[in-house]
């Protein structure tokens, strides 16, 4: 698919996202949009994502396969550092480690090289490949993921009651700029900078640009449009947040009500975070289930050790050595080489 | 052979992709970036599918009529036996960590190359095929339907990957484009699309014992071969024996140590090694490939011809295996043999009878890799060495992808190094260890009619000692894979290095000192030891 179909189709796409909920609560269907297509998108999240894993964990691994990037066990002199013991796991504590440094801090993307080829007179092919480090691929994953989570979680003061602890002590510490009125919280800034880079990102790299589908476009104008409803209705568009709240409680108790006179752009906002929850499964942000099943990196490299058995392993056609001592015993005979049957004897 | 553009030539690499977008372009088969269609002969001696004599270059392919289903049907299988398979296509982000991380793009430019994009050909039908979106949405969900066109491109693309894994290290998913291409090559073979090269290999393999297509006494006649050049070059004859039944150790090493310089080296070097230790083994006319092309076409032809190296250290009675330098063949060795042939509880766990060290790394699967052994031999004192033997040689080392990101054998080559040799420098760091490069000819690229995409590929690897080259004066590339030393002497030529390829072992024999040996003047290669006059009589230490 071009770039444009690609970009357009998704930015559309969201356009008519914002569109349907704008006219559709609008026109006070509160009930389809603050309580329908929440439910609907909820089970098919919960739905979605059980079939996922459920999918891939009775799929076999018929072989251990881990990607090593450290130093492996052998003789009890090699030194083997913390970093090998992560990075080359032996063992169910090192794989938690090893998995925990790649789901909390993105451990390979931390690896990420550019490559470049520049010209260079001093050889004699007239190139040279260099390999730079470079982290902002990593930096802007990082910002986007925390972001959202911090995010996510002040999100809490909506659907808990009473609120956890931690809520209020994040809100705070998310806002300890204190600039604007209400408090200007940092992650939301951080994720709207993050999306915009990585969207910038995807334009602006020509093997991005060339690369990328309209499947991921998509999650980038509907998180954005999340985002950039989230912060109208926070510091422009003011909404009831008791009613809100009224609102989200109704949701999480099974006791749905839809409160008077909250604004439509928190419809807006709820129809968007519903169309990432129906989609979460059915598209790439599934990867977030996914990663614990990566048997390059959840796996022990002990293969020499212990044993991995494959479910589904067959018999297969094989040449024996009988079969190849009858092929060609005279041969071997004169060669000297001991034979099983010498049926010239 | 394909005419080769000039180096120069060849490194102006152009990164700018197409205009069209990568669904409307097609491979242009193009002499040089191509393997050679199979011939019949292999296909029948092995019982694949589909012999019938074709052409790459061909418009018609001569495929099974119901090809379609066939690869349909073998993918859907493959999704339910597979998690790799299923996962992979699934959770990628299409992040682009992978794209300039693999030798064949950055030596080629050509996008498809990217790991990303390589595996995109295969989900995009995954999609059209298994997902409600691609069934729903098409091209809008980046799905595609499975077309001739679609088929080829996959031969194309998934035989210009070596499986090397250098993609999947950078992956915040680790996925594998490795366990794609094995994948997508088993599809392949199912409608009768096969290389000459591999398939040729794996024939010889099945009957004859190995790629090369030596039968035991072609294989023994080659073993007193090398026990005359090292008689002649050391005054020692060694004493192997063959098809021994009651020896301790089976050794196994790749046909390519057999085969041709400079790999034959590296076998003289096993077998001086083991003389000079009194080792009880013996060598297999029958297990006589550690490599295995199978494993580059599918899971199963690799089973086949891995089967034979338990079934003949059962019959021969021994108590473990050694096994020789070679990159894929420990791949193979260290993830699937005991899965696929074992258990092997006919064996013993491996003890060094020099040392009585327990390779206890090596407990289920009883084959020890020789640089462990070696190396273990070195920092137990058991070995005399002199390292100025190696005086003339100044090394830098390649990690062979395959130990390097399927077992992390990184230590023990180097304490070997350092133990027999004076001279050595890395190359630089984004390049070695976990982040080695290819050599470009590896997972059954290394036909001679492939050569422009090998030297494309061999870029990155040959850059890098182009490196340690003019600022160390490096003469010699070091590795423990017999595909880097068939396949590192034509890159170096290309790239116009003067660098020679040598394998572990074969630096071992020039560095170790027999009791009572005559005088050394010259290397396992008859070449003159540096600062020794070959007149002088007495013994140097």
């Amino acid at each position: 698919m071009s770039f444009n179909l690609a970009f357009y189709f998704s930015l559309f796409a969201v356009i008519i996202l914002v569109l349907v909920p704008f006219a559709g609560a609008g026109a006070g269907l509160h009930v389809v949009f603050g309580i329908v297509i929440p439910y609907l998108a909820g089970f098919t999240f919960l739905a979605g994502l059980v079939y996922r894993i459920v999918k891939w964990a009775r799929t076999p691994v018929p072989y251990r396969i881990p990607t090593t990037c450290g130093q492996n066990r052998s003789l009890p002199w090699i030194r083997r550092s913390l970093r090998d013991k992560l990075e080359n796991p032996e063992n169910t504590i090192h794989v938690i480690g090893r998995m925990a440094l790649e789901v909390l801090f993105f451990r390979s993307l931390f690896r990420n090289l550019r490559t470049e080829l520049r010209p260079w007179r001093e050889y004699r092919e007239g190139g040279r490949l260099i390999y730079w480090s470079t982290k902002w691929l990593w930096i802007g994953a990082i910002a986007f993921h925390y972001s959202f989570l911090v995010v996510l979680s002040r999100h809490l003061k909506f659907f808990t009651e009473p609120v956890p602890f931690f809520v209020p002590f994040v809100e705070s510490v998310d806002s300890f700029l204190q600039i604007y009125v209400p408090a200007v919280y940092m992650s939301g800034i951080v994720l709207l900078a993050a999306l915009i880079y990585l969207m910038v990102r995807r334009i602006a790299d020509p093997k991005l640009h060339y690369l990328s589908l309209a499947s991921d476009y998509f999650p980038l104008f509907l998180i954005l449009g999340i985002g950039i409803s989230g912060v109208l209705m926070r510091y422009f568009f003011k909404v009831d947040i008791v009613a809100v709240k009224e609102l989200a409680m109704g949701l999480v108790t099974f006791h749905p009500t839809v409160p008077e006179g909250i604004g439509v752009i928190f419809y807006i906002h709820l129809f968007l975070v519903s169309t990432l929850l129906a989609c979460f499964p059915f598209s790439k942000l599934v990867h977030m289930a996914g990663i614990f099943f990566s048997m390059t990196r959840n796996m022990a490299s002990n293969n020499r050790a212990i044993r991995h058995v494959n479910p589904w392993e067959y018999p297969v056609e094989v040449f024996s050595y009988m079969d190849q001592e009858n092929m060609y015993r005279k041969e071997m005979k004169r060669a000297g080489i001991p034979l099983e049957r010498d049926t010239e004897e | 052979m394909s005419e080769v553009p000039k180096p120069e030539e060849l490194i102006k690499v152009d990164y700018r992709p197409p205009e069209k977008p990568w669904m409307s372009t097609r491979p242009e088969f193009r002499a040089g970036s191509f393997c050679n269609a199979a011939s019949t002969k292999w296909l029948e001696t092995l019982d694949y599918p589909y012999a019938r004599s074709w052409s790459v270059t061909d418009e018609d392919w001569k495929l099974p009529e119901n090809w379609k289903d066939i690869a349909l049907e073998g993918m859907h299988d493959r999704l339910n036996r597979f998690r790799s398979l299923r996962l992979f296509f699934d959770i990628c982000v299409r992040c682009g960590a992978c794209a300039d991380k693999c030798h064949f793009f950055i030596g080629s430019g050509d996008p498809k190359n990217m790991p990303v994009l390589r595996a995109e050909l295969l989900r995009s039908v995954y999609r059209r095929y298994h997902t409600v979106a691609g069934k729903l949405l098409g091209k809008f969900a980046g799905a595609r339907d499975l077309t001739e066109d679609v088929l080829k491109e996959w031969f194309y693309y998934l035989y210009q990957c070596t499986e090397c894994r250098r993609c999947s290290v950078f992956c915040p998913y680790g996925i594998d484009m490795a366990e794609l291409t094995i994948l997508g090559r088993e599809l392949l073979s199912s409608v009768g699309i096969n290389t000459e090269w591999v398939m040729a290999s794996v024939g010889s393999c099945y009957r004859a014992g190995n790629h090369i297509g030596a039968p035991p006494h072609a294989y023994k006649d080659m073993i007193d071969f090398f026990c005359d050049e090292c008689e002649e070059v050391t005054g020692i004859r060694p004493h192997p024996s063959f098809n021994r039944k009651g020896a301790e150790i089976l050794f196994v090493a790749p046909s390519g140590d057999y085969f041709a310089d400079p790999g034959t080296y590296t076998f003289m070097g096993y077998l001086l090694l083991f003389d000079y230790l009194g080792l009880d083994y013996t060598i297999s006319g029958y297990a006589a490939e550690g490599g295995n092309f199978g494993y580059f076409i599918s899971h199963e032809m690799g089973k086949r011809l891995n089967y034979k190296i338990y079934s003949e250290a059962k019959r021969l009675g021994v108590k473990w295996i050694l096994g020789g330098e070679c990159g894929h063949m420990w791949r193979v060795l260290n993830q699937y043999m005991d899965t696929w042939n074992g258990p092997a509880d006919f064996l013993e766990e491996p003890v060094s009878p020099i040392t009585d060290t327990r390779f206890e790394n090596a407990k289920s699967t009883k084959m020890v890799h020789v640089t462990e052994f070696t190396a273990d031999l070195i920092k137990h004192g058991k070995l005399k060495l002199d390292k100025s033997r190696n005086d003339h040689i100044v090394l830098t080392y390649h990690d062979s992808c395959n130990p390097a990101r399927a077992m992390g054998l990184f230590e023990e080559p180097r304490y070997i190094i350092r133990n027999v040799c004076n001279n050595f420098y890395e190359m630089p760091q984004n390049t070695i260890r976990e982040n080695t490069f290819c050599c470009g000819s590896g997972s059954g690229l290394n036909a001679d009619e492939f050569l422009e995409v090998r030297m494309r590929g061999g870029l990155p690897r040959a850059n890098a000692v182009r490196y340690v080259h003019e600022k160390h004066g490096v003469n010699h590339l070091g590795c423990i894979c017999a595909i880097d030393r068939a396949v590192f002497p034509p890159l170096m030529e290309y790239w116009d290095l003067d660098v020679e390829i040598t394998g572990i072992h074969e630096m071992v024999a020039n560095a170790l000192v027999f009791p009572g040996e005559r005088k050394k003047t010259v290397d396992l290669r008859g070449r003159a030891l540096k600062g020794v006059e070959p007149e002088e009589t007495e013994e140097e230490e």
